[in-house]
C-alpha cells in the first residue's frame, strides 16, 4: 500500500500543477476520452467534427442529468435503482399534464419533476428512517413506479406526444449550434459542482459517506441530509426522463431502461467510490462522456451490439483494475 | 420443546419466506376458477422455478455480504448456450447440459476472481460482467431461435406420474445436491462467517477466501441452471436485455422475501426459493382475484415494499443510537 | 507450597519488550506461569499486562526477548499457531461469529467431519461437552449467538477456548460481564482445570476474585513487572503501593484557585441518570471554569456517560440540568447548539472524530459548517479566518489545509478533532481520552489548553486512563465501578493511591483483608 502511493506520488510530483491537484481517477477518464477520440479519428476524421462531437454530448447529457442525480446517491454510500421507472414517471406525467391545454404545457416539467421528488422521498423515508438498505428500497419503489405507469398507460405507450417546451428543451437551440439539452446539463452540472463544493449539505455528504458514525457525533442532522439527496435524485431521474421524452418527441414504456446501468457505471469510472464519501463531479462527467463516447464509436465502426457490450463491460472493469481496486487485507 | 424454539429461530427468515408464500399461494388456489388442480399447480410451478433457480444463485453471493448484479445475464447466456448445444441424441444433449452448466460456473468463477482476488467491489464488477456475459449471449443469438432437445425439455417440464411437476422434483434436486453440501461444508459455514463478521471468521483462522469463491462459483452453476430450464421452457434461446435485468432486481427482492439478509451471514438457499415463488405468486393472485392484469406491477410493488420494512421494526429496539451505524 | 516442590515453569518469557510507536508498553520483562496454578496479573491502565498476553497468544510479536513454551523457545507468528501449540486466549474483545449457532461457534477452528461435510451430531455433542465443562449448561447449543446477552457470550467464547485441550489458558478480564452466579461458576472451573495441571493467566481488576483464584500474583507497573509473590501475603494497601509510581513525565499547568461561588447554578448538572444497567444513578455537577475527571478503570460506564450527556442514548432515566433549568438532550444536534453549546471529543478519532480521507479544512469546518454558510451555502472567506485562527490557536502541523486529514500525525489529527469542535465556541466540552496514542509534547499542549478553556468559562468533563492527567489537570475527579460514581475527589484528595484504590472499589488504607 505505502509503497505503490509512494510510487504514485513521485509520478504525480512531477506533473505540472493543476494536474497533480486532479484527482488522478478523473485524469484518467479524461485521458481515455482523448485516447477514444485519437483511435475514432484513425477510422474516420469525423470524429472530430464539431457536429459529431456536438452531437455525442447532446447525447450525453440526458445520461449526464441522470448520473449527476446518481452521484449523490453513491457519495453517500448508498445506490439509486429506482432509476428507470422514475424515468419514465417523469416523462410520462409531464407528457400526461401537457394534455391539459396550455396551463398544462407550462406546468409539465414541474409536474415531471416533482413525481421524481415523491419517490425520491419514498426511498430517503425508507433509507434514512428505517434504515432499509437503498438497494432494496430503491428496488422496490422502482416496481411500485413501474405499477403506476403500467396502470395508467394500460401498459402501452401513452399517446401524449411531449410538448413543445419539453421538446424545445431537449432539442432545440437557443444558441444557434448549440442543442438546448447540452445548456440543461451545463445548468444542472453547474448547479450540482455548486451544491457539492460550496454548500453546508454538499459537506455533510462527503462526510455521512466517509464516515456516518462521525458526521452524526458532530452533530449533522445525518438523516434529513440521506432524505433530500435521495429527493435530488429521484428528481434528476426524472428531469433526465422528461427530457429524454422530449428527445424521442413522447414517452415510452421502459425508456428508463438502459440509464439505470450506464449511469453507475459513469459515476464509478469518473472515480467516485462505490463505498461513498470520495469523487468529484467532474468525473462523473467524464465518466458520461466516456461512456456515451464509447457506444457511439462502436456502433459507428458497425461493432454488433454484442462486441459493444462486451467491450463495455471489459472496458470498465479494466479501468476498475487500474485505480477502482479496495486497499489489500480489508 | 425448546428444540423446536431453536430450529424455528434458526429457520426464521426461511420459514418468514415460506409463510408469505402459502398465505399467497392459498388465497391464490381458493380463488381461482379450477381450484387446487395438478394443472393450475404445475403452472405456478414452470413460472416459479427459473426464478427461484436465479434466486438460490443471488442467496449464496449475498450470504457473503456480496451482490451478483450479473446474475440475470449469466441466466440468459446459458438460455443461449443451452439453445445451440443441448440438442440432438441422448449423448451429444447430456453433454450439452454439462457444458451449459460448466459455462455458468466459469462466469461465476469470474466474477468471483474479480470480487476476492481483484479486490473490486461486487456492485460495479458485476455490473460490468453482466455486459459482457449479455454481449457474448447476443453475440451466439443475434435474433431469438435455435432449438432444444424436446424429449428432455419435456421429461422436466411435465408431470411425473401425471401429478408431481418435474420441475420442482428438479428444483428439489438440486437442494439436496449443491445447496445442503455447501451448507454443510467447512467451506460454507466459511462464507456463512465471512458475510456475518470478516475479522472475526479471520480471527478463528476460517478459509474466507476459498469460501466466498465456492459461493460466487456455486452462483455461476445455479444461474446456469436457470437458464437451462429456460431453455427447455421456451425451446429457444433468446438474449433478451429486459428478461435480464428483470431476473436480476427480481432475485434480490427474492433473496430478501426469503429471509436472506443483504449485509450478509444470515439466511438460506431455501427461503430464497420460497421468496421466488412468493414474488410470482403475488402475480397470480391478483388475476384470481379478477384484478385487471394491469394493476399486478403495482400491487406486486407495494406488497414488496411493505415486505421489506418490516425487518426495521428492529430499530425500535436499538438504545444507543451509535448502533444505527454498525 | 515450597521452592523445592514447584514444578518446572510451563511458559516463561525472558526480557521481552515491545514498543508501539514511540510508546514503550514493554521493558524487559520477565515471567514464569507454573503447571497447575492460577496466576494472577495486576496493574494499573497501561501497565503493559495486555501487551505481555498478547505477544503469548501471537497477536503482536515481541521487538526482543524471548518466550519459552515447556521449555521448547517458540515464536508464534498467528494466534492459531499458538493454539496448535497449546494455549488458549479468552480475550475480552470477542472473536464469535455473531450469525452463526453456539456449537458452529466452539468447534469453528476444527469442526468434526464425516464424509467431507460437517458432522453436526458429532459437533452438538462436543458442544455440550464444552460448555458442561465451562459449568454453562443453561446455553442451548443450537442458540444463535447474536441472540446471547453479553455475558452469555462471554461463558460460550470460554467454553470456545477449552475445547482445544489447551495446556495454558489466559484469561483477560474474561469475568467483566458475568453475573456473581456464573462467576462462581467459572471459578469452579478454573479450579478444576488447576487440578488438571493447566497453567491459567488470569487477568482481573477485581480484587476479591483474584483473593479468591489466584495462587500466584505479579504486579506490572510501567511494562515492567515489579513484585512476584504468592497470593496472601500482601494486603490490598501494599498491592496499591506497588502499582503506583508511573514516571512522572508531564508538567501540568497551575490549576486555578476556585472561589467558591454557591448563587451561581452549575453549568451542567445531572441527577440519577441511568441508562440500561450499564449506568446507575449518576449525579454530578460542573461549574464554570471547572474542570472535573472521570477516573476508573476502562469501561465501567464513562464512555456512555459522556454519549449520555451528549444525547446519543435512547432511554436515559434522571436529569439533565444546564444553568439550572432542566433540558432534553434528543441528539447530537441538540447537544451542539445553544443554549446547550456542548461539544464531545469522542473515544476513537479515526471512525468517530474524523474522516480521515477528507482534507483538514473540511474536517474543521464539518461541526461548525452551520456557523460559517448562509442559508446553507459556506462563506468561505468566514471558513477560512475560523479555520486559520484555529491551527494558529493549536499549532496544528500540517502541509497544507488540503491534504487529507489522515496524512497528519495522532497528536495533530487529535488537534484538528479539538479543533473543530473549538470551532463552536462551546461552553461544556466533553473529553473521551483524548491524549490516547498521541506524543507527550501534544499532550502537554492539551493541558494547557484545557486550562486556558477553564480560564475562559468553559465547563469541562474529563475522562481519562491516565491517573497522571487527572491528577495534574482536574479539580475534582469522580470515580466510577461497574456503572456508578463510587468516590469523588476534590484537590488535594486527588493522589495516585486514592485513584487506584477507589478504581479497584477497595479501601487503600485497610489492613489485613489479605489478597
Amino acid at each position: 500500500m505505502s509503497e505503490t502511493s509512494e510510487r504514485r506520488m513521485s509520478i504525480r510530483a512531477r506533473l505540472p500543477g493543476f494536474l497533480r491537484r486532479a484527482d488522478p481517477a478523473v485524469v484518467t477518464a479524461f485521458g481515455c476520452i482523448l485516447l477514444l477520440l485519437f483511435l475514432g479519428s484513425l477510422y474516420s476524421s469525423n470524429f472530430l467534427s464539431p457536429d459529431y462531437l456536438l452531437q455525442q454530448l447532446k447525447v450525453a447529457s440526458f445520461l449526464g442529468v441522470v448520473a449527476a442525480g446518481m452521484m449523490v446517491a453513491i457519495l453517500l454510500g448508498h445506490i439509486d435503482l429506482s432509476v428507470p421507472w422514475v424515468m419514465t414517471a417523469g416523462a410520462m406525467m409531464a407528457c400526461a399534464v401537457a394534455g391539459f391545454g396550455d396551463t398544462g404545457s407550462v406546468a409539465a416539467i414541474p409536474a415531471g419533476v416533482l413525481c421524481g421528488v415523491a419517490f425520491g422521498l419514498l426511498n430517503g423515508i425508507g433509507v434514512a428512517f428505517l434504515r432499509i438498505p437503498s438497494m432494496i428500497v430503491t428496488l422496490a419503489s422502482n416496481v411500485v413506479a413501474q405499477g403506476l405507469m403500467v396502470v395508467y398507460t394500460g401498459g402501452f405507450s401513452p399517446q401524449d406526444s411531449a410538448p413543445p417546451a419539453v421538446r424545445w428543451l431537449a432539442t432545440g437551440a437557443v444558441v444557434p449550434g448549440l442543442p438546448n439539452a447540452i445548456l440543461v446539463w451545463g445548468g444542472v452540472s453547474v448547479a450540482m459542482v455548486f451544491l457539492l463544493t460550496r454548500t453546508a449539505f454538499g459537506r455533510a455528504v462527503y462526510g455521512i459517506g466517509n464516515s456516518e458514525r462521525a458526521a452524526f457525533l458532530s452533530g449533522v442532522g445525518t438523516r434529513r441530509v440521506i432524505m433530500t439527496a435521495f429527493v435530488i435524485s429521484g428528481a434528476l431521474s426524472a428531469f433526465g426522463g422528461v427530457l429524454l421524452a422530449g428527445y424521442a418527441s413522447k414517452a415510452a414504456q421502459a425508456m428508463g431502461d438502459p440509464y439505470l446501468l450506464p449511469s453507475i457505471a459513469a459515476v464509478v469510472l469518473g472515480g467516485t467510490s462505490i463505498l461513498g464519501g470520495r469523487g468529484s463531479y467532474f468525473g462523473t462527467v467524464a465518466g458520461v462522456i466516456l461512456i456515451t463516447l464509447l457506444q457511439s464509436i462502436l456502433s459507428v465502426m458497425q461493432m454488433p451490439e454484442a462486441g459493444r457490450q462486451i467491450v463495455y463491460g471489459v472496458v470498465i472493469i479494466v479501468m476498475l483494475l487500474l485505480y477502482g481496486r479496495a486497499p489489500p487485507n480489508r | 420443546m425448546s428444540e423446536w424454539r431453536f430450529w424455528l429461530n434458526e429457520q426464521r427468515g426461511t420459514l418468514m419466506g415460506l409463510a408469505i408464500f402459502l398465505v399467497m399461494f392459498v388465497v391464490y388456489v381458493a380463488n381461482h376458477p379450477a381450484g387446487f388442480t395438478a394443472n393450475v399447480v404445475h403452472t405456478a410451478a414452470n413460472k416459479g422455478v427459473l426464478l427461484a433457480f436465479v434466486a438460490m444463485a443471488q442467496a449464496l453471493v449475498v450470504i457473503t455480504a456480496g451482490i451478483d448484479l450479473s446474475v440475470g445475464m449469466i441466466f440468459v447466456l446459458t438460455n443461449c448456450i443451452a439453445s445451440w448445444i443441448v440438442v440432438g441424441a441422448a449423448v451429444p444433449s447430456a453433454l450439452g447440459v454439462v457444458a451449459v452448466l460448466a459455462a455458468g460456473m466459469l462466469c461465476g468463477a469470474v466474477n468471483g476472481l474479480l470480487v476476492i482476488y481483484g479486490r473490486l467491489q461486487p456492485i460495479v464488477a458485476t455490473i460490468a460482467t453482466g455486459a459482457v456475459y449479455f454481449g457474448l449471449a447476443l453475440l451466439l443469438r443475434p435474433f431469438p431461435g435455435g432449438s432444444v432437445n424436446e424429449e428432455l425439455a419435456d421429461a422436466l417440464t411435465g408431470r411425473l406420474f401425471g401429478v408431481i411437476p418435474s420441475s420442482l422434483v428438479a428444483l428439489t434436486a438440486v437442494v439436496l445436491i449443491v445447496w445442503l453440501p455447501f451448507r454443510r461444508s467447512v467451506v460454507g459455514r466459511a462464507a456463512y462467517a465471512a458475510g456475518s463478521s470478516e475479522p472475526a471468521a479471520f480471527m478463528s483462522g476460517m478459509p474466507i477466501r476459498r469460501g466466498k469463491f465456492a459461493a460466487y462459483l456455486l452462483g455461476g452453476l445455479l444461474a446456469g441452471m436457470g437458464g437451462l430450464f429456460l431453455t427447455f421452457f421456451t425451446y429457444t434461446g433468446e438474449a433478451a436485455y429486459a428478461s435480464g435485468s428483470a431476473y436480476t432486481l427480481w432475485s434480490i427482492a427474492a433473496v430478501v422475501l426469503g429471509g436472506v439478509s443483504l449485509y450478509g451471514g444470515r439466511g438460506s438457499a431455501v427461503g430464497a426459493i420460497f421468496g421466488a415463488f412468493a414474488a410470482r405468486t403475488t402475480g397470480d393472485m391478483l388475476f384470481a382475484f379478477d384484478v385487471e392484469p394491469l394493476w399486478q406491477p403495482l400491487l406486486q410493488g407495494i406488497v414488496l415494499m411493505i415486505a421489506v420494512s418490516i425487518g426495521s421494526l428492529a430499530l425500535l429496539r436499538v438504545r444507543n443510537r451509535l448502533d444505527w451505524f454498525q | 507450597m515450597t521452592a523445592a516442590e514447584t514444578p518446572p515453569p510451563l511458559i516463561r518469557m525472558e526480557g521481552v519488550s515491545k514498543r508501539y510507536g514511540g510508546v514503550r508498553a514493554l521493558e524487559n520483562a520477565q515471567l514464569e506461569v507454573a503447571p497447575g496454578g492460577i496466576h494472577a496479573i495486576l496493574g494499573e491502565n497501561g501497565a503493559g499486562k495486555s501487551t505481555l498476553i498478547k505477544i503469548m497468544a501471537g497477536v503482536v510479536a515481541a521487538d526482543e526477548g524471548r518466550m519459552l513454551f515447556d521449555g521448547r523457545e517458540v515464536n508464534f507468528r498467528s494466534p492459531a499457531e499458538a493454539a496448535a501449540a497449546g494455549i488458549a486466549c479468552v480475550f475480552q474483545e470477542l472473536s464469535l461469529i455473531p450469525d452463526l449457532s453456539v456449537a458452529d461457534n466452539i468447534v469453528i477452528s476444527n469442526p468434526p467431519r464425516r464424509f467431507g461435510m460437517i458432522d453436526r451430531r458429532a459437533q452438538r455433542a462436543i458442544a455440550e461437552e464444552a460448555l458442561a465443562r465451562a459449568g454453562a449448561e443453561d446455553i442451548h447449543p443450537r442458540a444463535a449467538v447474536k441472540d446471547l446477552p453479553l455475558s452469555r457470550r462471554q461463558m460460550v467464547e470460554i467454553a470456545k477456548a477449552l475445547t482445544v485441550k489447551p495446556r495454558a489458558l489466559i484469561l483477560d478480564e474474561a469475568t467483566s460481564a458475568l453475573t456473581a452466579g456464573d462467576v462462581a461458576k467459572v471459578f469452579a472451573v478454573l479450579k478444576r482445570l488447576r487440578e488438571e495441571g493447566l497453567a491459567l493467566l488470569y487477568i482481573s481488576h477485581r480484587m476479591h476474585e483474584i483473593a479468591e483464584l489466584a495462587d500466584t500474583c505479579t504486579v506490572f507497573r510501567n511494562g515492567r513487572n515489579v513484585a512476584t509473590f504468592e497470593a496472601g501475603t500482601r494486603s490490598n494497601g501494599e498491592i496499591v503501593e506497588m502499582m503506583i509510581g508511573r514516571e512522572y513525565s508531564h508538567v501540568f499547568p497551575p490549576k486555578a484557585i476556585r472561589m467558591a461561588e454557591p448563587a451561581k447554578a452549575p453549568v451542567l448538572e445531572c441527577r440519577n441518570l441511568g441508562w440500561t444497567d450499564r449506568l446507575r444513578d449518576i449525579s454530578l455537577t460542573v461549574g464554570e471554569g471547572e474542570v472535573v475527571g472521570l477516573g476508573g478503570l476502562e469501561g465501567q460506564g464513562q464512555r456512555l456517560l459522556l454519549l449520555a450527556l451528549f444525547g446519543v442514548l435512547r432511554g436515559t432515566t434522571g436529569s439533565v440540568l444546564i444553568d439550572g433549568a432542566p433540558v432534553t438532550i434528543s441528539s447530537p444536534a441538540t447537544a451542539r447548539k445553544s443554549p446547550l453549546s456542548m461539544a464531545l471529543i469522542p473515544e476513537d478519532r479515526n471512525t468517530e472524530g474524523l474522516m480521515l480521507p477528507m482534507t483538514v479544512r473540511e474536517n474543521l469546518s464539518f461541526a461548525a459548517l452551520d456557523r460559517v454558510s448562509r442559508g446553507g451555502v459556506i462563506d468561505r472567506d468566514k471558513e477560512e479566518r475560523l479555520i486559520d485562527d484555529m491551527v494558529r490557536l493549536l499549532e496544528i502541523k500540517t502541509a497544507g489545509l488540503d491534504v487529507p486529514v489522515g496524512a497528519l500525525s495522532g497528536g495533530n489529527q487529535q488537534k484538528v478533532v479539538i479543533a473543530k469542535w473549538l470551532m463552536r465556541t462551546p461552553r461544556i466540552i466533553l473529553l473521551n481520552d483524548p491524549t490516547r496514542g498521541i506524543d507527550v509534547g501534544t499532550k502537554q499542549e492539551l493541558y494547557q489548553l484545557l486550562r486556558r478553556l477553564a480560564e475562559s468559562g468553559a465547563a469541562i468533563l474529563f475522562y481519562s486512563t491516565d491517573y497522571d492527567e487527572l491528577i495534574g489537570c482536574c479539580d475534582r475527579v469522580l470515580v466510577l465501578y461497574d456503572g456508578r460514581v463510587v468516590r469523588e475527589l476534590e484537590g488535594g484528595e486527588i493522589t495516585e493511591r486514592a485513584l487506584i484504590a477507589s478504581a479497584l472499589n477497595v479501601q487503600a488504607g485497610q489492613e489485613g483483608t489479605a489478597v
